[in-house]
Formats: structure tokens, sequence, C-alpha cells
């Protein structure tokens, strides 16, 4: 089984093996096994990736390849063409929600213009790679740095993300010498799609909570025979990594987190009574007080809504539109970029950036289950942990809150760097990603 | 083409007007300033092409995996939508609900700006007691209409003459074949500035109120603004959480001491409540995000079918309804629950409607101060059962409080004998 000999650093092989539906692996024979877990009468929305391995002992790490069919970007073009779109808002902001001027831009950039082949081509230009761990065949991104004594690091994206969101700091981070920086800081690069996110499998049993993910995640850098690593995430990547951080295993050096869960208990206590802020915060706390004050109150509702009903999302499995907006809509200030974005202004995200997720999410049909995630969890978000091993933290501005310095001590006591940066929001390493690739360079320095 | 019907107890005939679309529906605010208080018959056809899309899209639904759990702790589950869109992309007739619709006299008239769709059907008794009833979310007229004959025709309905009603059901805007408001400021407190003027507009001097989920806010808002002619109002969910026991609430506190069994055990209803109410702070804060309840069929019924009661979420009443092709008693059947639903998709009104909780501000079951007299009906599968207690403390012109046996957060709808005698006995008292 040519899957079975494709070991640890060999990249890219692929035997063309054309799986039914609409996104066909080209991986080894073995993934014939493949079952379509979509009961989809009209076969348009098959998936290919969700696959439950019928043998829990294999460790075996096979090549990957992505090859949507044209048959599903067509059917996406049709739906797109025939949207029914709701009465515009009654506000002039974005208050109510995303703008229907926005989504019709997106719409007629999405259905005229963008070209999801090209980003294909990207994904299957990097080396990636399935191997089945508890159950869910795992799909991930892994490219080893030419450089001796690279840092291996796990990248882990989140909610509305995918693993699109890392692949500009790839080539930086495993080739830092071509990008301005040193072979010293060189890293060995694995990027996992989540559970029932993206390429990887779709849970069809309950449990595939952060804790669970961040075991998986230590077996998988140790099937990739890595002895000393560190991890890296934001948003549920956040979860993961700090959940590692806690588990402690002996390979696992040091985490980075771009959304670090910092919040005091009676900042938590008083946000959720709606209180006004306690007295005596430094002008730091006020802010990240007030931003997550916002949040809750404007903005946490899709969260709610994901945590307890996500399978009432029929919506936004069989609307590509509702499916965009419901992702656009993650945080307010993200919100304002891509809007930005559509109305023509040059950010850290292009167009092409944004619906290459979108559509990565729709072509895979991961709606509801990449939302399951949200109901699997019973941690508290922002909520210090008890980490004891050594975090490093970047603190973006438009950040749903900016991390201060005092609440980073405090929730982590062996801090090992605190930076705050003067651009970037909730997707940094997306949106912003020669900062991003820095700041983990500088951050990990001490551990080498 | 749209469609005037004409009914034998219209009032004014509107001049023809084309409207192009799927609906027979006269756009929003047509004929407003050139008709001033014209009340205009209505009728609606849904297109052929409308009704083909519908089942084309249906059809065509793609769908997630199934949930992960064996219940529906995750949501409404797959098997239970795909059984539903079988029969409504097949044997599903939306033209009996139409026809249903249209043997009643409906009408249009502008009111603040905004068309207003409402039936009105008059008693034949004489001094019938003039009644506003409003729906709420996620339902519509179609709640009603099974209350309509058993009010205005008592006397074919096991009751007597002087119970008689004469019937106002409006539709609220942004909902059914309401106007679609296109600034903000329709909340339940407009509303109830509104239907007061509809009342006169059609000539009563002197009506009730009813209503329940958002008719419950409205028409406590009428109790509050006290418009003349307002003898009281009857509400099926009413507010009467004490201050104390709100603020417990709302701050996920264990229930204030003292409490006796009966208010005790309304709150721990109340509790399980707000944790089953995360559609509504998402249509409170975001509802214009809700494209995919505007493009897919499938994504509106689940949404729609998704709001609790006492006994589940979705409602039992509801998951119940599901498997029931046919009621001799009135309850609610697959049918009726679909015709909603594809009431909501053919005047696509799934944001629109979501909208009312952006709207809305204040809050949810705390006791709103109505001066006027009130008639409760405690129904054991609403969101809560109010105590005697509470409701004489919130109402303290309370002419009516009965529990009943049966029916839920749906009652008019799911329990329409039990709902009529209710309100001929709560209102006998001010005829």
């Amino acid at each position: 089984m040519s899957g079975l000999d494709s070991k640890i650093g060999r990249r890219h092989r692929h035997a063309p093996a054309a799986l039914a539906g609409a996104v066909a692996m080209v991986l080894s024979t073995a993934a014939a096994r493949a079952e379509t877990m979509s009961p989809a009468p009209t076969g348009i929305g098959t998936v290919a990736q969700a696959s439950v391995s019928s043998n829990l002992g294999d460790t075996s790490i096979r090549p990957f390849r992505i090859q949507v069919s044209d048959e599903a970007l067509a059917d996406l073009r049709r739906r797109l063409a025939t949207t029914k779109w709701p009465q515009r808002e009654t506000v002039t902001d974005a208050s109510q929600g995303v703008q229907l001027a926005t989504m019709q831009k997106l719409a007629r950039y999405w259905h005229t213009e963008y070209d999801w082949r090209k980003v294909e081509a990207r994904l299957n230009a990097l080396p990636q790679f399935t191997t089945s761990i508890d159950g869910i065949d795992i799909h991930f991104i892994h490219v080893r740095s030419k450089h001796p004594n690279a840092l291996p690091v796990i990248i882990t994206h989140g909610w509305p993300g995918s693993i699109i969101e890392q692949l500009k700091i790839i080539d930086p981070l495993a080739d830092p010498t071509a990008h301005g920086g040193q072979a010293e800081d060189a890293f060995d690069v694995v990027i996992p799609s989540l559970p029932g996110y993206g390429l990887s499998g779709q849970p069809t049993t309950t449990g595939w909570d952060p804790q669970h993910i961040a075991r998986a995640w230590v077996e998988l850098m140790r099937r990739l025979g890595y002895t000393r690593f560190v991890a890296q995430g934001g948003d549920w990547g956040d979860a993961v990594s700090e959940q590692m951080a806690l588990q402690a295993p002996p390979e696992l050096l040091g985490v980075h987190t771009n959304m670090p869960a910092t919040v005091p208990d009676d900042i938590a206590k008083a946000l959720q009574f709606g209180e006004p802020a306690p007295s005596g915060l430094s002008v730091d706390e006020k802010k990240a007080y007030d931003q997550l004050d916002y949040f809750y109150k404007h903005g946490l509702a899709y969260a709610q809504e994901m945590s307890n009903r996500p399978q009432t999302l029929y919506g936004i499995e069989d609307s590509p539109i509702g499916l965009a907006a419901w992702m656009l809509d993650h945080d307010i200030r993200s919100y304002e970029l891509i809007a930005r974005v559509f109305d023509g202004q040059s950010e850290g995200l292009t167009r092409d950036d944004i619906l290459d997720n979108v559509t990565l999410y729709w072509l895979t049909n991961t709606a509801v289950s990449s939302a399951r995630l949200y109901w699997e969890n019973k941690l508290a978000f922002f909520a210090p942990k008890g980490i004891t091993i050594p975090v490093a933290v970047s603190v973006f501005p438009d950040e749903i809150y900016a991390a201060p310095r005092s609440w980073a001590e405090k929730a982590f006591p062996k801090l090992i760097h605190y930076n705050k940066l003067d651009k970037g929001g909730h997707f940094a390493a997306w949106e912003q990603p020669m900062t991003f690739v820095q700041e983990l360079q500088v951050a990990f320095r001490s551990l080498r | 083409m749209r469609e005037l019907s004409s009914l034998p107890n219209r009032r004014q005939l509107l001049a023809a007007t084309a409207a192009a679309g799927a609906l027979s529906l006269l756009p929003a605010g047509l004929a407003n300033a050139a008709e001033g208080d014209a009340i205009r018959p209505f009728t609606f056809h849904a297109s052929q092409t409308a009704i083909d899309e519908l089942r084309r899209r249906i059809a065509a639904t793609r769908w997630p995996e199934k949930e992960t759990v064996a219940d529906s702790s995750q949501g409404v589950p797959l098997a239970t939508m795909q059984e539903l869109a079988r029969y409504w992309a097949t044997d599903y007739d939306w033209h009996k609900a139409e026809a249903k619709l249209n043997a009643l006299p409906q009408f249009i008239t502008v009111l603040d700006g905004l068309d207003i769709h409402f039936i009105h059907v008059r008693s034949k008794h004489p001094n019938a007691l003039p009644l506003v009833i409003t729906h709420g979310w996620p339902g519509s007229i179609l709640e009603q209409i099974k209350l309509i004959g058993p009010l205005t025709d008592p006397t074919a309905h096991g009751g007597k003459a002087e119970d008689a009603f004469d019937v106002v059901i409006p539709s609220m805007p942004g909902y059914g074949f309401s106007g679609k408001p296109t600034s903000p400021g329709w909340g339940p407190e407009r509303m109830a500035r509104a239907w007061p003027e509809l009342m006169k507009r059609l000539g009563y001097t002197r009506y009730v109120a009813q209503g329940g989920d958002w008719g419950a806010f409205v028409v406590d808002q009428m109790g509050l603004q006290a418009p003349a002619g307002l003898l009281a109002i009857h509400t099926n969910m009413p507010a009467t959480v004490p201050t104390d026991v709100d603020k417990a609430l709302l701050a996920g506190s264990p229930a204030p001491s003292g409490l006796s069994a009966e208010e005790q055990r309304a709150y721990e209803q109340l509790v399980r409540t707000f944790k089953q109410v995360d559609y509504a702070r998402l249509m409170a804060s975001r509802p214009q995000t809700l494209y995919g309840i505007a493009d897919s069929p499938v994504g509106l019924a689940a949404w729609l079918l998704d709001h609790n009661d006492a006994d589940g979420q979705p409602a039992a009443a509801v998951a119940t309804a599901l498997n029931r092709t046919a009621s001799a008693t009135g309850e609610l059947t697959r049918d009726e629950i679909l015709d909603n639903i594809t009431l909501y998709w053919l005047t696509n009104t799934g944001v629109s409607a979501s909208r009312l909780y952006w709207e809305y501000k204040g809050g949810f079951f705390n006791a709103k101060g109505v001066k006027i007299p009130v008639a409760v009906t405690v129904f054991p599968g609403e969101q809560y059962e109010a105590p005697r207690s509470w409701t004489e403390r919130a109402y303290p012109k309370l002419i009516h409080y009965n529990r009943v046996e049966k029916g839920g957060h749906f009652a008019a709808w799911e329990q329409p004998m039990i709902f009529v005698q209710e309100l001929r006995a709560a209102f006998r008292s001010l005829r």
C-alpha cells in the first residue's frame, strides 16, 4: 500500500485516484475507504474528506492532495447566481450584522472573478498528509526546513479559519534566510486542520474538544518523530495550544499565542453581569475591559448559537452566501476590515484570501461540523487555565481584546515573551504574516 | 400580477395597481400618500414560478452531516429535517393554506407609514366585542386562523351569542404580508401605538387586545399606553417576574429565598428558558447576518423550528405536530407547520422578522407596570408558568387568571378551543 511507505519528510507523492464527490483527495489507495458521510440526496455536497479509519492501529502518514471537481465549482456558481437576498438592513452601519452591499459585492466577485484553482494549486504545492488519530483522519501540512536544528512548531488555526490562514507564514518560518531572517530562526512547520474543519475528517461521535485535540497534536508530533517542539495558536488554536501547555508533555518546550486567555476572575464576573469596569484598572486593562464588554454585548451570539445549536445551522451548509456572511461576522474589527477589502481598499487580506477560506469551508461541507467544536467545548474561553510551562504572547491591537501585560503575567507565570504590535487583528498570521513570523522567531529564540 | 378580490365586506375599492414579482403584495408604502387612511382588500396568490422555485431549492438542499448525538441537544436533528424536506418538496400543497387565507376578509392599510396587513372578521352578532390578536415569532397570522370561526360565530361552536367577538388579526411589521420597515423604530412600543389607530380606523371605540410571544409584548405595551377605547388585554405569555427574581435570573444566581413551590418552579423554568434563547440573542444583535435563512428553505425551516417550549427545543408541541398528518380536534399538524414556514419563505421575511428582536431593548419577562385590566391564561407548555402570586403583583387589575391543562407556547395554534374558551371567559366581565 503506497500509503504505508510514505514516511516522514517524503514530499507529496500522489497516485492519482479519483474519488467521487466534490473534493477528490488524491492519495494512497488506503484512502479509498474514505466514507461519504453526507446523506445529501443530490450528491453535490459529498464530503470525501470525512473518513473514519477502520483500523485504529493504523499510524501511517499518507500523502494528500486536494482536487475539487468542476461540477462542485459549477454548482457553487449556480447557487451564487440564484441567491435569494433578504431586504437591506434598516441602518446605515454594521450594527445589524453583515451589510447587504458588502455581501452583494462579495457575491459578484465570487461568482465572476474568483478562481478556486489558484489556491488549490498553492495548497498542492505544499507537502500535505493525512494520518488517522483516535479514529479521525487528520489532514496537515508539513514542511521541514533545510536548516539543521530547525525548531518544530505545530500551528493551529481557529474558527472561522483554516489552514488557509497560515499559508503565508510557512516559507518565512521554514526558510528564514530567503526572507531576511537568520538560519538559526528556522522552523519545521506542521499545520493541521482541526477535526471537522477543512480536509480533516468530521467526527461522528462526541468528544473532540480542545483537550482531545491537544492530545492528538502531541501524538501527531510524536508520529512525525519530533522529540522537542513548540506550539502556536490563536482562536481555537489558542485553546488547543493552551491545553497542550496544561497537559505539558515532556516534548513541548513552550507555546505562543496571539489570543491568550488571561482575563482575571473578578473582571470576568463583572463582564458577565454587565457591571461597570472595576475601579483601579490601568489604561490597558480598561481598554481590554471595554473591548470584551462590547464583544459580549454585541458580538458573542454566533458563538452561543454554535455552542448550543450547531446542527440548526442548515442555512450555512445549503447557501454559500449564508455561509460567507456567517463567517465574515466573527468579530467587528475583522468584519470592518473585510468590508473595506470588498470596497476596494488595500488591507492585509485580499478578496481572494477571504474567499479561499470561505470556499474551502463550502467545498468541504464543513460549516456545521466546524461549528460543532463550540458545542464540544466546555472551557471558559478567556479564563486563565493555570499553565506553568513557558508561554509567549503577541498582542495585536484589533484582537477581540488586547491582553494587558499585567493580566498576561498573572495568567502565565513563565511568560518568556510579551509584545504589543501596532497593526493586526484576530487573523494575525493571515493579515500580518511578516510581523507574525518575526514574533515567532523572537518568541522562541530562548528555547532553542 | 397582483390580484384583488372582491370581498363582501370590504370597505373601499382600490384602483388596480400592478406589482411585479412572485407575490401579489402591494409594495410597501404604495398608494400611501394618495390614499391616507384607505383600507384595501387583499388576497394572496403565490405564483407557480415561486412554488416551483421553492421545490427546486428544497430538492437541491446541500445537507450537513448528521449530528453526533442521538437526541436534539445539538439542534434540529438531520432526520427530522430530511423527512420534512421530503414532504415539503413533494406532497405539501401551499395552495390549501392560501385558499384558507383567501376565504377570510383580508386588508391592507398604511399605519405610521407602513403597509399593515390584517384579517378582519365581523361577527353577525350585535354587540360583539372587538378584539385585536397579535402573533409572535416564529409565528404569523396562521397561528390564529383556527380561532376565527369560534370567536366570531360562537353559536356554531358550542358558545353563546353574547360571547361573540369581532376579530382583527394584523401581521406585524416585517412579517407575512405586512410591509418591511426600511428604517429602525418598529418595536413593540410602536406597534402598540399603531394597533389602536387600526382599531379606530375600523370604527371601533371600545375593544380588547390579545397576544402571546411578541404579541404579548405588544399587548403589554398597549396596556401601558392605555389608549382610549382599550378595555383590557389578555396575554398567554404574561410578563410577571418580580425585580429581585429577574435580577437573579440575569446574573445566573440561585433563586432568591422565600419563593413558594409554584414560584420556585417558575424560576427553574425561566432558568431553562434562558439557556434556550441563543437564537433570540443572535437575532437581537446580528439579524442581518442570517443570509442563510433567506437563501435556503431548509435553513429557514430549521431556524424557525428551533424555538423552544417547556418540554423541548424544538418545541415538543411542534416536534409532535411534525408527525401528525391530521387532527379532528384542531391540534397542530405537519401541514400547519409548513404553512407557516412557507409563508415566511414566499414573503422573504426570514430576516425582516428577525429584526424585531434587534428593535426591542427592554426586558423580557419582567413586570412592565400595566395598570389597566388584564386577563392571563397559563398554559403548561409555555416558557414558564406564571404563578398567580407574581401575576397579581404584575397586573394589579387582574380580571382573569386560569391555568389550563393543555397547550404551550403556540397556544392558539395548538389548542384553539381551549384558547377560545379562555378568551370568552376572560373578557365576559367587560361586555
